[in-house]
């Protein structure tokens, strides 16, 4: 009895990896999928800190393709060790600080140690030629195979016709034919394939899974890394980012203003980290401060949360602040008018 | 057969459910490990989890601000 070939393939939660998966399931091939959280990843939950994204799935994506798929899957927490891929990217960054060649190189290398590990025979990846203007060009893919290490045991079946064939394809494990030439930007081919596999529903993130793609976010990690004096950050620093208004009077401290009730309840789980503040004598967001602010910093502060509450028009408005050990304390002061707020604040 | 516990609290997902996977590799089949958690998502994740992997969900309770979620180590 021939042994049964094993892959495992890289599932991001989108389309493009749920076709290149089931193109190979198709041809009597075992797979699991794998996942790998790097914290900056967007899915579901994230989006549901804000309430105005309610209305949005809370799904995780992967989790949902692969019950689509019938197949395991296995999420992997790259947090730490994906440190390095951001702060020192060999290739370099996309358009903001998104290291995309540097990152497809990381998860390939990773799943090629999991296939080891678990004796898989190959990997997938539900990269198309063209599709990205960093990780998935021409030149990129051999880039991809080589520094991971996995060479010819990465298959791409959606783009494989337009590449060399790969040591599955060469074994007869899979069928060239039975891949795709997928190349460009456009989506016709995948939703035809889509159509074809029987997939009615599925996830297109308009701007890409990863924040790190995003300008805004991408913005405020730069100014923590030059406000910190150095390319550091933990996990904390990454969820964060991506709720609130955060305005930076001076390079010692930032405040974090809660946009809604949704982030306000968000970040009430950082009170004990970070000294925080909201509004005592009228109703107003939940603030946080962060870095090492003076008497007069907290002062400059509490005029910033006091004008995003209701005392904005008040002559005067008491605010709690709290530090990390939760002692209270109230500052009255006046409540920073639109014009007194400079622009470059805002970061 | 035993029961373990796994707090998970102050985690957003996929967090919990990466630790519910990783602590579910250190047991056997038929035991049985309780999650307590913050995130509401996870009452929709862990169960996908779970489904996919073989493992049975006995138990999903729902509170104010805590979810717990208790799992059967399947095959």
């Amino acid at each position: 009895m021939s042994k049964q070939i094993r892959a495992v393939s890289l599932i991001s939660g989108g389309l493009d990896s749920m076709l290149a998966t089931k193109a190979i399931m198709e041809q009597g091939v075992h797979v699991e999928g794998i996942n790998f959280f790097t914290g900056f990843c967007v899915e579901g939950h994230t989006h549901a800190i804000r309430k105005k994204d309610k209305d949005k799935p809370k799904r995780n994506n992967s989790l949902w393709v692969a019950e689509t798929l019938g197949i395991k899957l296995h999420i992997i927490d790259i947090i730490e060790e994906y440190k390095d891929v951001l702060i020192n990217p060999k290739h370099g960054y996309g358009a903001n600080m998104n290291p995309c060649l540097d990152c497809k190189v990381f998860m390939v290398k990773k799943a090629k140690q999991w296939m080891e590990e678990n004796d898989f025979d190959f990997i997938i990846t539900g990269e198309v030629m063209g599709q990205r203007p960093m990780s998935q060009r021409r030149e990129t893919m051999p880039i991809i195979s080589e520094e991971s290490g996995a060479d010819d045991r990465l298959v791409r079946p959606l783009c494989a016709q337009s590449l060399p064939a790969t040591l599955p394809e060469r074994e007869g494990w899979i069928h060239r034919d039975q891949l795709f030439d997928f190349s460009g930007r456009g989506r016709k081919p995948q939703m035809a394939l889509a159509n074809e596999y029987g997939f009615t529903d599925y996830s297109q993130p308009a701007g890409g899974c990863c924040f790190l793609t995003d300008e805004s976010y991408s913005k405020k990690l730069v100014d923590l890394w030059k406000a910190r004096g150095e390319k550091e950050y933990d996990l904390d620093d990454v969820m964060l980012l991506k709720v609130g208004r955060h305005i930076r009077p001076s390079q010692n401290y930032k405040v974090i203003v809660a946009r809604e009730d949704g982030e306000a309840r968000f970040m009430q789980g950082y009170k004990k980290a970070y000294i925080n503040m909201n509004c005592e004598s009228h109703r107003g967001p939940l603030a946080l401060v962060e870095g090492t602010p003076s008497a007069e910093d907290l002062h400059v502060a509490a005029q910033i949360v006091a004008r995003y509450g209701q005392g904005r028009d008040a002559d005067l408005v008491d605010v709690t602040v709290r530090d990390v050990s939760g002692n209270e304390s109230t500052l009255q002061v006046k409540p920073m008018g639109v014009d007194e707020l400079p622009k470059e604040w805002f970061i | 057969m035993s029961q373990f516990e796994l707090d998970a609290r102050r985690l957003l997902c996929p967090l919990p459910v990466i630790r519910t996977q990783d602590k579910i590799k250190t047991l056997s089949v038929g035991d049985v490990l309780v999650v307590t958690c913050t995130d509401p998502g996870v009452m929709q994740d862990i169960p996908a989890w779970a489904r996919i992997n073989g493992h049975k969900v006995l138990k999903s309770e729902s509170g104010e601000y805590e979810f717990v979620i208790t799992i059967e180590v399947g095959e």
